[in-house]
């Protein structure tokens, strides 16, 4: 019980990091720290693509004398593109936060939230000169 | 004598070894763990590092943010580029066998360095956009 | 054995630090945990042999996110609010997304067999084809270059228009002035 938990762990490991990323996402109403959420989330999917990639007793991917067995190269490649493309993303998602900080004046998701509804209830009920 | 005098010699020492560690990273990667995005983000990293020692202004009288917005879309023209003049030589879009007139497989490893090249000129450009756009917001203009 | 106990250590070590990046509230410190992150999660990459992986999560992880991070926080904010309600809903779905996953864990193959089908078709062949195509020893980068050459060139024009993107939101006209020489 305790050998297949310990040879499992990287997946188990795994799951945990994504609940984590997911729990950061939903239940937490700063923006930075989403993003940083969101960040994490992507991190644990790269360990979930790796570890069956990995043969026990292999080496690198790369090919020298005197090694036979080698490790996945495939997994790697696809998780090198998804590395950079996740930093691209994470610098277009910074950018959105600094643009609305300098808009509504706060990153935190209720205090917009609060705001629109403001501006709601002014738009409903005219003002006294007849404006509107 | 300022009190930042150890820093800024080092840094001094230092950026050089990593421009040159960067392209070192680059031309090695066929033999060992490397290549164009490795190397292009030690380029970023390395202009990042002048910037947090030197101030902005300083590295941005260095290394213009036009020049900069200039190179982005140059690494992907250079990538097209090469796909394009393999088509014109007649292999497929990006098969690099004709690159060698005698020898396939050194028209493999040229194709491969170019194409490299392309990788590493837009990630470092694009990386120190990205880190001009961020750390000139705060300022006035 | 000396390489499990260094995986279990090094995992047991993400997911505390994981769990600071849930707890804490001070964004500073949010951010150098995940700084710290990056650099474990390159360290566990490593011990799974994935050494190219490793070195980009080291630099890209590790060293812009975090100067991107910091940026960001010296234009907002360094302190997130006190939360209004209690979090109960995404903690349940949280949980239940773990523990369905858990259960899907039971019909993976064992860890590290070379029988697993992800090990069989393609990448044995790569591995095979590298040196008699292109004479270059690390297969990670062939591959990347000559075999999937395309999806590459996908990869940089998407970080081409990411660049253009965060161009288009916070690039500021200069206006021709004579005092910008300061040094900060």
């Amino acid at each position: 019980m305790i050998e297949a938990f310990l040879t499992n762990y990287n997946y188990f490991i795994t799951i945990f990091l994504m609940s984590a990323g997911l729990y950061i996402v939903v239940a937490r109403g700063n923006m930075v720290k989403k993003l940083v959420g969101v960040a994490l989330f992507q991190s644990s999917v790269y360990l979930l693509y790796l570890s069956p990639a990995k043969i026990l007793g292999g080496t690198p991917p790369i090919l020298a004398e005197g090694f036979d067995v080698y490790a996945n190269p495939l997994p790697h490649v696809l998780i090198l593109t998804a590395i950079v493309v996740g930093v691209a993303t994470l610098a277009l998602g910074l950018a959105l936060v600094v643009r609305i900080n300098e808009a509504y004046g706060t990153i935190e998701e209720d205090e917009i939230f609060a705001e629109g509804e403001d501006l709601q209830n002014d738009a409903k009920t005219p003002r006294v000169e007849g404006e509107l | 004598m300022r009190l930042d005098v150890i820093l800024r010699v080092i840094t001094k020492l230092l950026l050089p070894f990593m421009v040159m560690f960067a392209f070192y990273v680059h031309f090695h990667g066929e033999f060992s763990p490397g290549g164009g995005f490795q190397a292009g983000v030690i380029i970023a990293a390395a202009v990042v590092f002048h910037a947090l020692m030197f101030g902005l202004y300083p590295t941005q009288r260095m290394l213009p943010p036009w020049v900069v917005e200039m190179l982005v879309p140059l690494g992907v023209f250079i990538y097209v580029v090469v796909g394009i003049v393999t088509m014109m030589l007649g292999e497929n879009f990006l098969g690099y066998n004709p690159l060698h007139p005698t020898k396939p497989y050194y028209g493999q490893e040229r194709g491969i360095i170019w194409i490299e090249v392309g990788v590493l000129v837009t990630v470092a450009s694009t990386m120190v956009a990205i880190f001009y756009a961020f750390a000139g917001r705060g300022r006035k203009p | 054995m000396a390489e499990t106990l260094i995986n279990t250590i090094l995992l047991t070590l993400l997911a505390l630090t994981t769990i600071g990046v849930v707890r804490t509230r001070n964004l500073f410190s949010v951010v150098i945990l995940a700084g710290i992150y990056s650099f474990l999660i390159a360290s566990v990459m490593m011990v799974l042999d994935a050494v190219d992986v490793a070195m980009t999560e080291a630099s890209v992880g590790a060293g812009i996110s975090t100067v991107l991070l910091l940026s960001v926080l010296y234009l907002t904010k360094t302190h997130e609010s006190v939360p209004i309600r209690t979090p109960l809903l995404p903690l349940f779905v949280a949980f239940g997304v773990g523990a369905m996953l858990i259960y899907g864990t039971v019909d993976l193959p064992p860890f590290g067999s070379a029988e697993q089908p992800i090990n069989q078709h393609v990448g044995p062949d790569y591995l095979e084809r590298s040196i008699p195509d292109t004479k270059v020893p690390n297969v990670v980068t062939t591959v990347l270059a000559s075999y999937r050459g395309f999806d590459t060139l996908g990869e940089t024009a998407v970080v081409f228009t990411a660049g253009i993107g965060v161009l288009m939101l916070l690039r500021r006209r200069k206006k021709k002035q004579d005092d910008e020489g300061g040094e900060d």
